[in-house]
């Protein structure tokens, strides 16, 4: 991974400003190196980005158009659970509706994965198992991520032993705002290591970061030291994911693969509860990012409560009927 | 992870806004004294709208004889009740007009675009929201132009003649009726020849609204009916919005006769990008200030500067975003560029496009098929092009973007001031000192900074040399209809 981010933010740099400099980053352990690489990244300007999420939420997706995308949800939701009251029973239900969100029609895919605490996964995984429905967990110390590395990466091996397909890791905020870019560099890549063979999310809490030149150097920073995919929020923070920050994520995912053809996903958690709000954001990839990110493969939806909206909605397109709330399953 | 084969295209189902809405009739008559009358002679026009060639209505044309009946029911209005009215009064008839504008907001955008061939999103998100707010605005000046520092009594010029261009058909009635009600004076307006639907449905907001006979006409018809209005001794002052050269004309017309005038004419603004700017939101910003309105805007940013360290990267992003807009079907809600507005303006387009191939400047489009009927012209870049280039000194009034790169800030503001136009300018930096270093340089009316083709009613909009003179908008935009007093 090592040799990968070094390319990654070499030849970015190159791109985004227009000078060739293949070895902006030599390294990803100097606070300095990186500083520079970062600060280079071109600006945000909050107003021009807020306006463009705004045009293409004026997008109008109806019919075949909006059930491909209703579907397409379903199947990009990570079916989430993070609470202190989260118990074995409750966590086997969320599993189970996670495999068949709709009990009454087979033709529903099934949900990308679903989301809990470590030692929750042992209740989820029997649930699951045999089905597409991956077992994701967050980790390193979730929501704050205020641990020592130690402790972070004992949470991580929990979860992995626990039989996580994907762990959700928190950057240190902290670390990131007081400009010790190297420390949450070397945080990431360690808990890229420690996952091993398992996708590693990094959530970077843009609620935390405020400013969107933040975010999309928390972005640059969390691919170049080994992300897999980088999620805007724990779901603890409001605001949590926003139109213009998941732009802006989609927005280096994208000018990553052009630079260097590695593939990063983004995931949009926390706040998206209805189906409109979720076709929304499938445009701003649509359009943004480019079609080729419209797969559970490169984009997920972290939530709780927009599956029965999304339910709600395709049934209301297939038969032209509202039903109520008691048609669709509350776990 | 779940594999789901991503689509080869998420193609948006159609999402058309519903032509009924639009009300349309099969003929409009001219609005002279407060009633809806033929012209004349009987003579009409057609309009058509110009995604399909299809005709929508028959319009009248109006002659000389109707002009001046227009002009003396505007005169009679101009001596009666209207001008002795308090400015409160005023007030409520304009308020009044603009809530019936806003509750027949759908209605009118439609129209709009029917007639226009602007995209449904604009019309909708953009021309009548500004509509609305131009009156909003104007009526709030009515009581309160004793405090507008123009004198302790200001008083009404008298009658107005003005002439609308055909870009944004109601959105430039609204900028010249409104600060010319507020202010006491009375109005014969002419709309633009092949855009003269949504001037007849204001014309009915007005009666219904009550306001005094002759307080505003509306006569339609060609450049021949606009020669009568613009030359009629009982107009007071002539407004004009259009092309430079119509506007010479007028302004060869009315010398030595003592009307007073103001002009907003052509442009040929600069898009200066340089290379700190945040280069994401300057390409929506690049986009938005050729291609918003299908280019027929006389502020576009029809060239862009871009510092050469970035020229391609910008370059890349933009012909990747231009590929990402939607051509097509005007009252469809999700397209982006709609039709050219007519024969004529696309013949414009594809002629001096052709130059800009012959000047040795280089073509680019956007590979998107074209509908068959009505006129159309895809989004286009010219890159390579310089100085000298007629592409980058005359206004093409399409979606045609001249790119030209600079080196240096002086150089950017050399190239950006060297057009006899200078209407609008762009500036994208993140270094604060250094926009308002450009606003000081740039000979212009308007500068935005990280932002382009934003207006607002408070805000006053004009040119500098070819681009005409008087601006418009705020509080400035009361001055050219009222006596000032000078003492």
């Amino acid at each position: 991974m090592g040799d990968a981010s070094k390319s990654v933010a070499g030849s970015a740099a190159g791109t985004l400003t227009g000078a060739v400099s293949a070895h902006l980053v030599e390294d990803l352990s100097s606070d300095a190196a990186l500083r520079a690489f970062l600060g280079g990244l071109p600006g945000v300007d909050e107003v021009g980005a807020a306006g463009r999420a705004a045009q293409l939420a004026t997008r109008s997706i109806k019919r075949e158009s909006k059930l491909w995308a209703l579907d397409a949800a379903i199947r990009m939701t990570d079916l989430t659970s993070l609470e202190g009251a989260d118990t074995p029973g409750r966590i086997r239900q969320l599993a189970a509706k996670a495999v068949r969100p709709d009990p009454s029609d087979a033709d529903v895919p099934s949900d990308a994965e679903v989301c809990v605490y470590p030692d929750m996964l042992p209740h989820a995984a029997p649930v699951v198992a045999g089905s597409s429905v991956a077992l994701a967990s967050v980790a390193t110390a979730f929501p704050s991520g205020r641990a020592s590395l130690e402790v972070k990466l004992a949470d991580v091996r929990d979860a992995i032993s626990a039989g996580a397909d994907e762990v959700d890791m928190v950057i240190d905020r902290g670390a990131f705002l007081s400009g010790r870019y190297a420390q949450v560099a070397e945080e990431i890549a360690a808990v890229k290591k420690a996952t091993g063979s398992a996708h590693l999310k990094v959530i970077l809490e843009t609620g935390e970061l405020q400013t969107l030149d933040n975010v999309r150097r928390a972005s640059w920073l969390a691919i170049a030291s080994g992300a897999d995919v980088i999620k805007t929020s724990t779901g603890k923070v409001s605001p949590a994911a926003t139109p213009s920050t998941v732009l802006v994520m989609l927005q280096a995912v994208r000018d990553v693969a052009r630079a260097t053809g590695k593939v990063v996903g983004v995931k949009a958690a926390g706040g998206i509860r209805t189906a409109k709000d979720a076709v929304r954001y499938l445009v701003l990839v649509h359009e943004v990012a480019g079609v080729e990110w419209l797969t559970p493969e490169r984009f997920r939806f972290g939530a709780s409560t927009l599956l029965n909206d999304l339910l709600m909605q395709r049934t209301k397109q297939l038969t032209g009927r509202y039903h109520g709330r008691d048609y669709v399953t509350l776990d | 992870m779940t594999e789901l084969d991503h689509p080869a295209e998420w193609t948006y189902a159609p999402a058309p806004e519903s032509r009924d809405i639009a009300r349309l009739r099969s003929s409009y008559g001219l609005f002279i004294g407060g009633e809806f009358v033929d012209a004349a002679d009987g003579a009409t026009m057609k309009t058509i709208n110009p995604a399909t060639e299809e005709v929508l209505a028959e319009v009248a044309v109006a002659g000389a004889a109707d002009v001046d009946a227009a002009v003396a029911a505007a005169r009679k209005a101009a001596g009666g009740p209207w001008r002795s009215m308090s400015g409160a009064q005023r007030a409520k008839y304009l308020f009044r007009v603009a809530r019936v504008l806003a509750e027949r907001s759908r209605e009118l955008s439609v129209l709009e675009t029917l007639d226009n061939g602007k995209p449904i999103r604009e019309s909708r998100d953009s021309d009548i929201p500004a509509v609305v707010a131009w009156f909003f605005h104007y009526a709030g000046w009515a009581d309160k132009l004793e405090y507008a520092g123009y004198g302790p009594s200001p008083q009404p010029v008298g009658v107005a003649g003005q002439v609308i261009p055909w870009n944004f058909p109601l959105l430039m009635a609204a900028w010249k009726l409104a600060p010319a009600l507020a202010t006491g004076n009375t109005v014969v307006l002419k709309p633009a020849e092949t855009t003269p639907l949504t001037a007849m449905v204001l014309a009915e907001i007005f009666a219904e609204a009550d306001l005094p006979p002759g307080v505003v006409n509306i006569v339609t018809g060609a450049g021949e009916t606009g020669r009568h209005l613009v030359a009629h001794p009982g107009v007071d002052k002539v407004a004009f919005t259009g092309s430079t050269e119509v506007g010479k004309e007028i302004q060869r017309r009315v010398a030595g006769t003592g009307k007073r005038v103001t002009l907003e004419l052509g442009g040929k603004a600069a898009n200066v990008v340089f290379e700190d700017a945040a280069i994401d939101q300057a390409v929506e910003g690049i986009v938005n200030g050729i291609f918003f309105n299908q280019g027929h805007v006389c502020c576009a940013g029809s060239r862009l500067l871009v510092q050469e360290s970035v020229a391609d990267a910008v370059l890349d992003r933009l012909k990747e975003r231009l590929a990402t807009l939607r051509l097509g079907d005007p009252l469809d809600k999700n397209t982006d560029i709609g039709a050219i507005n007519s024969a004529e303006q696309l013949q414009r387009i594809r002629e001096l496009s052709d130059v800009g191939d012959a000047e040795g400047a280089e073509r680019w489009q956007v590979d998107c098929d074209l509908p068959t009927q009505g006129y159309w012209f895809p989004p286009t870049l010219f890159t390579g092009v310089s100085q000298s280039h007629r592409i980058a000194r005359e206004e093409i009034f399409g979606p045609v973007l001249s790119v030209l790169t600079f080196r240096t800030p002086n150089e950017a503001v050399e190239k950006a001031n060297n057009s006899p136009y200078g209407l609008s300018a762009g500036v994208w930096t993140e270094k604060g000192s250094r926009i308002l270093w450009m606003a000081e340089q740039l000979r212009a009316g308007v500068v935005w900074a990280n932002t382009f083709n934003r207006f607002d009613p408070s805000s006053p909009f004009g040119g500098y040399k070819e681009s005409g003179f008087g601006r418009e908008g705020g509080r400035h935009g009361l001055e050219p209809y009222l006596e000032v007093d000078d003492g």
